[in-house]
């Protein structure tokens, strides 16, 4: 099962690293990363597999929304089929 | 893989635009419960609710978690109780309403619907006895919703429902009338009502429907509006092929959703209900979308053609994105709960007269609509004949939700909270149709009935 994990916020040092500490403690597996940033913003997108996961992917987003707050950043991790459902027939 | 266009689109959706699922609803069958004794019929109606729906709110939240995408209601339809409860040794099913109240609040839904009766040709002993019981009902519960079929393509309009339908809605308000006629928000009276709706206040589970089903509703006037913002000038084709292409992406959604939540709760997948349900928050409105199209207020010449293009274009976008499309399916015109709406009547631009030809080419029809409290019943049960008609003749649902705001007149605001919202004094004809309604009886089924 995968999710899309994105992330939104001012640029600084060690975003990359904090978010995928944060999904590594949790078992989650990074499979792709595309990121840019955009006058400041760093925008990345990140695909995970999410089956091994020691949480409830439920919990999971909730930790990672918290876990951003804490940065300042917004993190949202989401089930891929969501977007597959929208955007591909 | 996905690109980024797409991912940060539906999160704008989501996010800025009020991209929601609207509601998932598990309607239950309660014939099982039919006993004559009153006490034991409820006991056995809040054990199977509270059996078959106990994971409904908690499964709803994990996929609302887990996909990112708000549920904004979770809700339970039952069986017409004046069926069910057809067979009891009683006068007053008030002591019904109340253990599906409870049975509500055990399970953590806000609204419950069915109790209702399906009177279109004729009232049964029961049907009359739930109709009369609808005020205390309304009033002894917080949750329940009422609903009441008076017509039907098939069977023509029991004009003597569409009376009694009048009083009851007066009756309604005053019971209710601390509560700011609260109970009128929660009763509607259905031409051609349909058995799979996921939407308040007139589900219920029909008949022909399963022990257990989950059905959807969508909802995204938001999302259409901003598409619609981008092609200011453009031709209707290339509206309309907007409003499809929107309406795909929004009833995927819930088709996703509900396939899951059917998935985790083991009960199978009944419809998508295809709608555009507006609520009061700015930015999602309906109204603002006829307002997108070129019309400088809602309610305005040309509001009855943009509508009609909307609704059709809504159904062409949808119907592909879902494996079964029911419900009501189209876009909602509650005037309370669509912000847009509130302020084109409060203008004086929307009038009772326009809402009712808009309701010939929309989903429902006269919804939520306060109307001055001094209004007669027979010219409340003579706006529901007309909404009736509407429904009759063109073979589609219609359904009347009015409240006669006690104490109050037009300019006034009635104020029922949440997702109902405001609704702004309309005014009504002030001359009379009481010797209309007096003669009762039934409006024979249209000629479009005879299709055998």
């Amino acid at each position: 099962m995968k999710a899309i994990v994105t992330v939104v916020g001012k640029d600084r040092v060690g975003i990359i690293a904090s978010v995928c500490t944060k999904l590594a403690a949790y078992n989650v597996n990074v499979l792709d990363i595309s990121q840019t940033v955009m006058q400041g913003y760093f925008t990345m997108m990140m695909a995970v597999e999410i089956s091994q996961c020691n949480i409830p992917v439920a919990e999971l987003a909730k930790q990672m929304e918290k876990a951003g707050q804490e940065m300042g950043l917004s993190i949202h991790v989401q089930r891929e089929d969501i977007f597959q459902a929208m955007h591909r027939v | 893989m996905l690109n980024q266009k797409d991912i940060l689109e539906t999160q704008a959706m989501i996010e800025k635009q009020h991209l929601d699922i609207r509601t998932i609803t598990m309607g239950i069958s309660l014939l099982d419960c039919c006993d004559p004794d009153l006490k034991t019929c409820c006991d056995k109606i809040y054990r199977k609710i509270t059996r078959c729906a106990k994971d409904l709110v908690k499964v709803g939240n994990d996929i609302e978690a887990e996909f990112g995408i708000p549920i904004v209601n979770k809700r339970i339809s039952v069986t017409p109780i004046a069926l069910v409860a057809g067979s009891c040794e009683t006068d007053s099913y008030v002591e019904i309403a109340k253990t599906l109240d409870a049975a509500a609040k055990t399970c953590g839904v806000n609204f419950i619907g069915g109790f209702s009766a399906l009177v279109q040709k004729g009232a049964t002993t029961g049907d009359w006895k739930l109709i009369r019981s609808i005020p205390a009902a309304m009033a002894a519960t917080e949750r329940v919703c009422a609903s009441v079929n008076v017509g039907s393509t098939k069977a023509g309009i029991n004009m003597d429902a569409v009376a009694e339908m009048g009083r009851i809605i007066k009756q309604t308000a005053e019971a209710t009338k601390d509560d700011g006629c609260m109970g009128c928000a929660k009763l509607v009276v259905f031409a051609n009502a349909v058995e799979d709706n996921p939407f308040m206040a007139g589900a219920f589970h029909g008949v022909g429907e399963p022990e257990c089903v989950l059905n959807v509703g969508v909802s995204g006037p938001g999302v259409v509006h901003h598409a619609l913002q981008k092609v200011k000038g453009q031709p209707f084709d290339v509206v309309a092929e907007t409003i499809k292409k929107t309406a795909f992406q929004v009833t995927r959604m819930g088709q996703l959703v509900g396939v899951e939540a059917s998935r985790r709760l083991g009960v199978p997948f009944g419809i998508v209900d295809l709608s555009l349900a507006p609520t009061p928050a700015v930015g999602d409105s309906v109204a603002r979308i006829l307002e997108e199209i070129g019309l400088e207020v809602c309610g305005t010449h040309g509001t009855t053609a943009a509508l009609a293009m909307l609704n059709d274009a809504v159904k062409k976008g949808g119907v592909m994105a879902s494996n079964h499309v029911g419900g009501l399916s189209g876009a909602f015109i509650p005037v309370s709960e669509d912000e847009g709406m509130i302020a084109a009547a409060e203008r004086g631009t929307l009038v009772i007269d326009k809402l009712e030809a808009m309701t010939c080419v929309c989903s429902v029809g006269l919804d939520m609509i306060a109307v001055p409290g001094n209004t007669s019943a027979a010219t409340i049960s003579a706006i529901i004949a007309d909404e009736a008609a509407i429904g009759m003749v063109n073979t589609k649902t219609t359904a009347v939700r009015i409240i006669p705001a006690l104490g109050k007149d037009v300019g006034d605001r009635v104020e029922l909270g949440g997702l109902l919202g405001s609704a702004p004094v309309m005014s009504v004809h002030s001359e009379g149709s009481e010797a209309f309604v007096a003669r009762g009886g039934r409006i024979p089924a249209p000629l479009q009935s005879l299709k055998n």
